[in-house]
C-alpha cells in the first residue's frame, strides 16, 4: 500500500480523484455499507406480538438488545452446523490447497511434459458453476448411475467427504494457477545456482520454491476460509438427491431458512453477523499467526 | 524455458537420461487432469443417452438419445432453458462490463493520484473482500424489496458491479503499466484529467481490463446465492438457479434425469469456450499482476 511518487501532484488534481471514485463510492454506500448497517440494525430487533397477533398493529418491531445473538449462541442446531462446516472446511482446505501446491510445483518442475495441456485441464473447473459441478458429482454419487458401484457416497458417514470432493474439484485449479504464476515470476537463476551447488529438484522445491510461495499460500488460505465458512451452493444443490443433508446443514443454510422459510429476519440477521464475525476472526487470526512465523525472519 | 539437463544428473538411475525426473511431475499432472476431466466427460457422454440407456448401458458408452434429450430440454416449459441462458449472458456480460469500467477508473485513481482520504477510501473498498456475501445478500434483498426492485433484473445486476478484488487488480495494473512521466507530459501539454485517462491510461490498461472482465464474467455466471435470493419469477432466472429448480423438481423422478444432465452439459459449453479462447489473458495478465504486487 505504498504510495508511488508521494505527493507528486497533490492539490493539482483538485476534485478530480473524488469524481473518478464517485461511482465506486456510491455503489459501496448502497450495496455494501447500507446492507451491513441494516443487518446490524435488524439483528438488534425483534417482533412484538400484542393480543392474539391478529389485525393491524398487533405485530410491532421493538428493540431486542442482544437477545438474538444470545439465541444464536444457544442454538444447538447452529452449533451442529458449525461442527459440520468445520469438518468439511478442514478437508477442503487441506486437500484443495495441498493439491494446488503440488500441481503448481509439478508444473514448474524442470522437466515436465504435457504441462500446458494438464494445466488447462486442471484449471477448467474454474469455468464450471458450483451448481453444475454439484449436479455432475451428485449424479455420479447416485448408486443407480455411479460408475463406482453401489458406494453410499451420500450416506451420513460419507456425505461430508462427497461434498468436500466437489469443492476440491472446483477450487484446486484456480489456486494452482495463482501459485504457479508466482513461481513463474521467480528468476530461473535462483534454481541454477542451487543446482550447481548440488541441490536436487525436491530440495529446490522444498527449500526455495515453497518459501517463495508462502505469502501466496497465506492469501489463498484466507480467501478459501472465507468461502468455506459460507458454504451454501453445494449442500443446497445436493439436498434434493439425498435425505442426509438437512435444511440447516450449514450455518448459511440456516440463515436462509430463518429469513425466507420461517420468516424470522431478526435471528437470520444475528446469525449472519455471527458468520461474518467468525470469518473475520479466522482470517485476521490466521494472518496474525502466520505473520509472526513467516515474515518474522524476512 | 526448460533448463538444459546437466551431465551430472546422468549418474542417477533414471529411465531417460535426457529428461531426468520428468516422469514424476508429468504423471502427477496427468492424474490431476484425469480427475478434473472425469465428471465433465461423464456428463457429455451421459447427455447422449436415452432414458433407458442412462441406467442400463455402461458408463462411458455413448448413447443414441442426444437429439431427443435436446428436444425435450428445449420443449421444457416452453423453452425456459433458452431464457435462462440469455438471462445469464445478460447478467454476466452487463455486470462484467459495468464492473470493469468502475474497477478500472477506481484502481487508476487510487494508483495515480495523491489526495486526502486516499488510504481510507482504498481500505474501505478493498475491505469488502473480507465481507461474506451472506451479510450482504439478505439485507440487499430486503432493501430491494422496499424499493420495489426485488425480483427484477436490476436486483441481480446492480449488487455485483462493485468488486473489491477487481479494484485491487486495476490499481496494481495502473501502477505497473502507466508511467507517471507520461501523465505529467500530458498535463504539460494542457490535457485535462479525463482526457488523460481516456487517451493515455485506457490503452495501456486494456489487457488488464480484459482480465478483470473475465474474472467478473465468470464470477457472475457462476453465482447462485444472490439470484437464488433475489428472484422468484423463473423467467428471470440465470442458468444456475434454473438448473437447481430443475433438479429440485426432478430429483425424485429418474425420467427427468436426462433433462437435468443435458441442461448441465449445455450450461458448461459457453464458459468453457470463453475460457479456452481467452487462455492468453488468464495467464499473462495474472502473472503481470503478480510480478508487481
Amino acid at each position: 500500500m505504498g504510495s508511488p511518487k508521494k505527493g507528486a501532484r497533490a492539490g493539482r488534481a483538485g476534485a478530480v480523484p473524488y469524481l473518478f471514485l464517485a461511482p465506486a463510492m456510491a455503489l459501496f454506500a448502497l450495496f455494501m455499507a447500507l446492507p451491513i448497517g441494516y443487518t446490524i440494525y435488524l439483528s438488534l430487533r425483534r417482533t412484538k406480538v400484542s393480543g392474539l397477533g391478529l389485525g393491524k398493529g398487533a405485530r410491532t418491531e421493538v428493540f431486542a438488545g442482544l437477545a438474538n445473538y444470545a439465541a444464536a449462541a444457544g442454538d444447538g442446531e447452529l452449533w451442529a452446523g458449525w461442527l459440520r462446516v468445520l469438518a468439511y472446511g478442514a478437508l477442503v482446505l487441506v486437500l484443495m490447497l495441498g493439491l494446488a501446491l503440488v500441481f503448481a510445483l509439478m508444473l514448474d518442475a524442470a522437466h515436465v511434459r504435457l504441462a500446458r495441456l494438464t494445466r488447462i485441464s486442471i484449471f477448467l473447473p474454474y469455468a464450471v458453476p458450483g451448481v453444475a459441478a454439484t449436479l455432475m458429482w451428485g449424479f455420479l454419487y447416485l448408486p443407480s448411475l455411479s460408475p463406482f458401484g453401489e458406494h453410499p457416497f451420500l450416506s451420513t458417514d460419507l456425505v461430508t467427504f462427497s461434498m468436500a470432493n466437489v469443492a476440491v474439484w472446483g477450487g484446486t485449479g484456480f489456486n494452482m494457477l495463482v501459485l504457479y504464476t508466482n513461481l513463474r515470476a521467480v528468476p530461473r537463476e535462483y534454481y541454477e545456482a542451487a543446482r550447481i551447488d548440488g541441490a536436487s529438484e525436491l530440495g529446490i522445491a522444498l527449500r526455495i520454491k515453497i518459501p517463495i510461495l508462502v505469502p501466496s499460500i497465506i492469501l489463498t488460505t484466507v480467501f478459501s476460509v472465507i468461502a468455506t465458512v459460507q458454504v451454501f451452493t453445494e449442500p443446497t444443490t445436493l439436498r434434493p438427491l439425498t435425505n442426509t443433508i438437512s435444511s440447516t446443514w450449514s450455518p448459511l443454510m440456516k440463515v436462509y431458512r430463518d429469513a425466507f422459510v420461517t420468516g424470522d429476519l431478526y435471528s437470520a440477521a444475528a446469525t449472519s453477523m455471527v458468520i461474518a464475525g467468525i470469518s473475520l476472526v479466522l482470517s485476521f487470526g490466521f494472518l496474525r499467526v502466520v505473520k509472526n512465523h513467516a515474515f518474522g525472519e524476512g | 524455458m526448460t533448463a538444459t539437463a546437466l551431465p551430472r544428473t546422468r549418474g542417477h538411475a533414471r529411465p531417460s537420461p535426457r529428461r531426468p525426473l520428468g516422469i514424476v511431475p508429468t504423471g502427477v499432472l496427468v492424474l490431476g487432469a484425469i480427475y478434473t476431466l472425469f465428471p465433465v466427460s461423464w456428463v457429455v457422454v451421459a447427455a447422449t443417452k436415452s432414458k433407458a440407456e442412462l441406467f442400463s448401458t455402461s458408463t462411458f458408452a455413448p448413447g443414441t438419445g442426444l437429439l431427443s434429450n435436446l428436444g425435450d430440454l428445449f420443449a421444457y416449459r416452453d423453452g425456459v432453458f433458452w431464457l435462462w441462458l440469455l438471462n445469464t449472458v445478460l447478467y454476466a456480460g452487463g455486470g462484467a462490463v459495468l464492473s470493469t469500467a468502475v474497477s478500472t477508473i477506481s484502481g487508476y485513481t487510487l494508483a495515480k493520484y495523491s489526495f486526502p482520504g486516499r488510504g481510507l477510501i482504498f481500505n474501505l473498498l478493498i475491505g469488502g473482500i473480507l465481507v461474506p456475501s451472506v451479510v450482504l445478500a439478505i439485507p440487499q434483498y430486503l432493501l430491494f424489496s422496499k424499493a420495489g426492485l426485488a425480483d427484477t433484473y436490476w436486483s441481480v445486476l446492480l449488487p455485483q458491479i462493485l468488486h473489491p478484488y477487481s479494484i485491487y487488480l486495476a490499481r496494481i495494473y495502473s501502477q505497473a503499466a502507466i508511467p507517471g512521466s507520461l501523465l505529467e507530459a500530458g498535463r504539460l501539454d494542457g490535457a485535462g484529467e479525463w482526457r488523460l485517462f481516456r487517451r493515455v491510461a485506457l490503452p495501456l490498461l486494456t489487457p488488464g481490463m480484459v482480465t478483470i472482465f473475465l474474472f467478473q464474467f465468470v464470477a457472475i455466471w457462476n453465482n447462485f446465492l444472490l439470484p437464488f435470493i433475489m428472484l422468484g419469477d423463473d423467467h428471470k432466472f440465470p442458468l444456475t438457479v434454473g438448473l437447481y429448480t430443475l433438479l429440485a423438481a426432478g430429483a425424485n423422478q429418474p425420467s427427468l434425469y436426462n433433462l437435468i444432465i443435458t441442461g448441465t452439459m449445455l450450461s458448461l459449453i459457453p464458459l468453457i469456450a470463453l475460457f479456452l479462447t481467452m487462455q492468453r489473458y488468464w495467464r499473462t495478465d495474472l502473472s503481470g499482476g503478480a510480478v508487481k504486487s
